[in-house]
């Protein structure tokens, strides 16, 4: 049911929007996570969802016979799935290096605003 | 997480695991898989004996650093789009076996740019994981 | 002729290596770059003469319509002449004045960079080119001006001068791309054919008019004139340079350039002539109040810029040949008299012409120099100069308007000006009693006072010749101002007519005027008290302006907490959705269309919500790592239910190692802490939904949007026919888009090194803080 997906992105961005507005850098990470969940979703709602017709032509034939799910945007969230691990990755390790260093998980703690460079 | 069952599970886990993601790597082209999907599970096929028993020994068995398969992944899905140049073919055409060859079906440069994915996927996926286990 | 324009760049590039070397005795090598590229144009001379034309063709980037492109005629070999010319005279000059400076190596980079930007811009026959080698001038000038980077002010003196000229570039391109739209071709050469098209556009107005701030920045036309006293910061060899015979003359040299192309019309030519008029009077009388020699010369400068601009305003054959021959006999005695100040400042480190007096006894050569140079600049027979106001003077009469008199009557003021300032500047400093103080000057090396001399010569020897000068180097020049063949006969004796009278009178009000003008400080101050009016002040003022609002945006946008940003950048963004949403009109939804609901899909949704309201109100980690490993799950069977099974196995195993992952290290990290108040909250929910609710919106309003399923349909079609694969996913993966897979796994490479590397190359020394 698209409608149901619909209402899952809208959730997902939602809840994505809210944590990268928090202080936390574990919740901007988790925020940042969700987000990508969110386009993934809305990336696959844009091509014509299917059920039960997964794009793989039948063994005994060259061409489709039947409708069959559209497969750009799968092969674009399979790639985005994929890189999105690397980047959470790569975030984790940063959060690690930032909270060995600060020892503080409080993203105001990062940032000395400096009046006298304004 | 040591424990005897999950260590001898992973004894017999392993060599099946990788076995199955080379499996989904070759037929990829034909069913649902592929070299994402392969090195993902083989990456999970070595996490989990790191899991069971210690990242060092893992690490043994792999022989060599995870990150080495990076550069290897990489010139093999480069090579295998350079070849047709050799054929005076633009770069990216597909080239194919004529006959097929018996339980991996017909083979081509596609086939071998999708093992230098699953390598690639196996090295990035290991490095990032055994990096922070080891740092720990 | 791109060798010329690329000598000058490679060799500066070579003195970044070559540095230390250049300072020993093997500068005396610097100087033979312009003597070449002298002797190269000079051997143009006699075909250029004759009408020739050379082309030279480089592509460059075709497909824009950008190539290095370069052509000589009249015009353009003039220019060129004078800017390896009085090069030559400079960097012998500069050598020797510089000699022993700690960035020696540093100037003649800049300079030998200026020089080639000049010749590109003089030489170019395609206006993107121009427009390259137009900017590179206005960059090499600003490392030249603020030479003396130690000195505040002349740090912002070169900051003026970059702001001004800078802007002035925008708005020329602006113009210059509108003109080649509508030509329809940017080579120069061929949109002289298209004079009659561009001229009736309606948009013409608006080319013309780009193209004059971007000249009349460069020339220093009131009101841009003032970063040009301001530049006087720069070491005299600079001044002697850039504004004498190159940088300030680019301007004319574009007005010059465009005039068979853009020119002949009434709203160029009244524009031109107010312009320049104004600027011409206005500054040459200002130049009466300095006392400083550069402030004189500075001033006159843009004088006899403003004379240049009235000169092509009037537009009338004898009009253009009187500017071909001015730009000429400026640009040797200017250089001269820059030169002769620099000795003078070198010497007694002064350039007060109040105090300044007698140097006649002590500097002999220099004061030669000089004296041809003012006299050259007043206008007296047998000089260049001469020739030059006469043909001024000859323009201004035949103007067939009935303004004529008044025309004549602002050029014979201005002249008489510059009369006296050339007398200021050139005679002053050496006439009368040699103070005490000043006895034990001893003259420089001849390498300083040779240069100046030669040109000053050259502006007395041309004038004894001027038929051959004329021929040789004007003639063609003002052919390709004009466009049409004119009729160029220099003499030395017209006759005894009434341009000869008006000369006579100038050059005696001028002598009149120089001997009752008494330059002081306090009359300066006097100018000083409208400096509040001055367009600089107005400039300033708009600078302070800006800074003070950038500081005032960045106080209140950039408080420097992440949060804050991403709360202004996702209501901005929802505020445009919306807006776009609004303006496409209401949603119909078609039940009809849609797969029927199942109850397994409402169990995983149901549980997908609970999962996410657990991660937005959590207070331990676990709980979040653990409700985002469900999430992930749950991602994972709505793939499967929605025949994407590539997919699903992707994000299976993907959520397996991610959980792998976070439970290796956020162990370490701490528990959550509410900071935020309850109202913070509220508002941050409100904001978060709304975002949620317009990106549903928008994924509804597409879902029934009728779309194409063309890219899909041939993927599936041909993923059998064409790649041997069945699972189109997969095709499409390594073989359709292969280059985008194998950019992908390099993306992925770099994540890892980067994991790698933050991870075992530690920063050992922050972590010891």
């Amino acid at each position: 049911m698209e409608l149901l997906l619909v209402l899952v992105l809208g959730l997902l961005y939602a809840a994505g929007v809210y944590l990268i507005l928090r202080r936390s850098l574990v919740k901007l990470l988790l925020g940042i996570m969700l987000l990508g969940n969110g386009t993934n979703v809305l990336i696959f709602l844009l091509g014509k969802i299917t059920k039960g017709s997964p794009p793989v032509i039948d063994e005994s034939y060259k061409v489709f016979q039947d409708i069959y799910a559209d497969p750009i945007p799968q092969a674009l969230i399979l790639t985005a799935i994929v890189i999105s691990f690397a980047l959470t990755s790569f975030a984790i390790v940063l959060l690690k290096r930032v909270y060995a260093l600060v020892n503080s998980d409080d993203l105001d703690d990062l940032n000395t605003p400096e009046e006298e460079d304004l | 997480m040591k424990s005897a069952i999950l260590q001898t599970a992973t004894r017999y886990l392993l060599p099946i695991l990788l076995l199955f993601s080379f499996f989904l790597l070759l037929r990829g082209h034909y069913f649902p898989g592929g070299g994402f999907v392969g090195g993902l599970v083989a990456s999970i096929a070595f996490v989990l004996h790191s899991l069971a028993n210690g990242t060092a020994s893992t690490m043994k068995i792999l022989g060599y650093k995870p990150i080495s398969l990076i550069p290897i992944g990489l010139a093999i899905s480069t090579v295998s789009i350079m070849l047709p140049m050799l054929f005076n073919l633009p770069p990216m055409t597909g080239l194919w076996f004529e006959e097929p060859i018996p339980v991996i079906g017909m083979i081509g440069s596609a086939l071998f740019f999708d093992l230098g994915v699953y390598l690639v996927v196996i090295g990035v996926v290991l490095t990032i994981l055994f990096t922070i286990a080891l740092d720990e | 002729m791109l060798f010329t324009v690329l000598a000058g760049l490679i060799t500066s590039s070579l003195l970044i290596p070559f540095g230390k070397l250049i300072k020993t005795k093997w500068s005396i090598l610097l100087p033979f770059i312009p003597v070449v590229l002298f002797l190269f144009y000079v051997m143009h001379v006699p075909s250029i003469a004759e009408g020739t034309n050379f082309v030279q063709r480089v592509n460059w980037v075709p497909s824009l319509g950008v190539n290095l492109d370069f052509r000589l005629d009249g015009l353009s070999l003039l220019f060129a002449l004078l800017i390896t010319g009085v090069g030559t005279a400079i960097f012998f000059y500069g050598r020797t004045y510089l000699k022993g400076h700690i960035y020696f190596d540093r100037f003649f980079g800049y300079l030998l960079l200026f020089m080639s930007a000049m010749l590109g811009v003089v030489l170019a026959d395609n206006i993107l080119t121009l427009f390259i080698f137009w900017e590179l001038t206005s960059i090499s000038s600003f490392f030249l001006i603020g030479f003396n980077n130690d000195d505040k002010s002349s740090r912002d003196s070169a900051l003026t001068a970059l702001s001004i000229t800078g802007l002035g570039g925008f708005f020329l391109l602006a113009g210059l791309i509108l003109a080649g739209n509508i030509a329809g071709t940017f080579v120069i050469s061929e949109l002289f054919m298209k004079h009659e098209v561009l001229t009736i556009h309606p948009l013409y107005p608006l080319i013309i008019g780009l193209l004059f701030i971007g000249a009349f920045t460069k020339s220093a036309q009131f009101p841009f004139h003032f970063w040009l006293p301001g530049a006087m910061k720069a070491p005299t060899p600079v001044s002697a340079y850039l504004h004498s015979a190159t940088m300030v003359k680019a301007g004319i040299y574009l007005l010059a350039r465009f005039t068979p192309i853009l020119g002949g019309t009434d709203l160029w030519s009244i524009s031109l002539m107010v312009v320049g008029g104004f600027t011409m009077i206005f500054a040459a009388v200002h130049a009466l109040f300095r006392i400083d020699l550069k402030g004189i010369l500075a001033y006159s400068t843009i004088s006899a810029l403003g004379v240049l601009t009235f000169l092509l305003g009037l537009g009338t054959p004898a009009a253009i040949i009187a500017a071909s021959v001015f730009i000429l006999v400026h640009a040797l005695y200017k250089a001269t008299l820059f030169m002769v100040t620099g000795i003078i400042d070198h010497e007694t480190h002064t350039r007060d012409i109040s105090v300044l007096s007698g140097l006649r006894k002590v500097l002999p050569p220099v004061f030669v120099a000089a004296l041809l140079a003012a006299l050259s600049s007043a206008g007296l027979p047998l000089t260049f100069g001469f020739i030059g106001k006469d043909l001024i003077y000859e323009a201004t009469l035949h103007f067939n308007e009935n303004w004529t008199i008044w025309l004549t009557l602002l050029a014979v003021l201005t002249n008489v000006g510059l009369v006296a300032a050339g007398f200021m500047a050139g005679i002053k400093p050496f006439a009368g009693k040699l103070p005490s103080a000043f006895s034990n000057i001893h003259l420089p090396y001849p390498s300083l006072w040779i240069p100046p001399l030669v040109l000053a010569i050259f502006g007395l020897a041309f004038g004894l010749v001027p038929g051959i000068i004329g021929n040789y180097f004007n003639h063609q020049t003002a052919n390709a101002i004009a466009g049409i063949e004119t009729d160029m006969h220099l003499k030395i004796w017209h006759g005894f007519n009434l341009v000869l009278i008006l000369s006579m009178a100038t050059l005696l009000a001028g002598t009149l005027l120089y001997v009752v003008n008494k330059p002081s400080s306090s009359k300066l101050q006097m100018l000083a008290r409208f400096d509040g009016l001055s367009p600089q002040a107005i400039f300033r003022r708009l600078a302070r302006g800006l800074k003070d609002f950038a500081l005032f945006f960045t106080r209140r946008f950039h408080n420097g907490y992440l949060r804050a940003y991403h709360l202004k950048i996702i209501l901005f963004a929802e505020l445009l959705l919306a807006y776009k949403l609004w303006l496409s009109g209401p949603i119909s939804i078609d039940f009809d269309s849609l797969t029927p609901l199942s109850w397994y899909e409402v169990v995983i949704v149901a549980i997908l919500i609970g999962a996410l309201y657990i991660i937005v109100s959590a207070k331990s980690r676990l709980a979040s790592v653990v409700s985002t490993s469900v999430i992930g799950y749950c991602m994972c069977l709505m793939f499967v239910f929605y025949s994407a099974p590539d997919l699903a196995m992707t994000q299976f195993t993907i959520d397996t190692l991610t959980t792998v992952l976070f439970v290796l290290v956020l162990y370490k990290l701490p528990g959550f802490i509410n900071f935020t108040s309850k109202t913070v909250l509220m508002r941050d929910a409100l904001v978060a939904l709304g975002f949620g609710a317009i990106l549903s919106l928008i994924a509804l309003r597409v879902l029934f949007e009728p779309n194409t399923t063309e890219i899909s349909n041939f993927y599936g079609e041909n993923a059998y026919l064409l790649a041997k694969g069945k699972n189109v996913v997969n095709v499409i993966l390594v073989d359709f888009r292969v280059a985008d897979t194998l950019f992908e796994t390099v993306v992925l490479s770099i994540a890892a090194l980067g994991v790698y590397s933050l991870i075992r190359l530690r920063l050992k020394s922050s972590e010891k803080e």
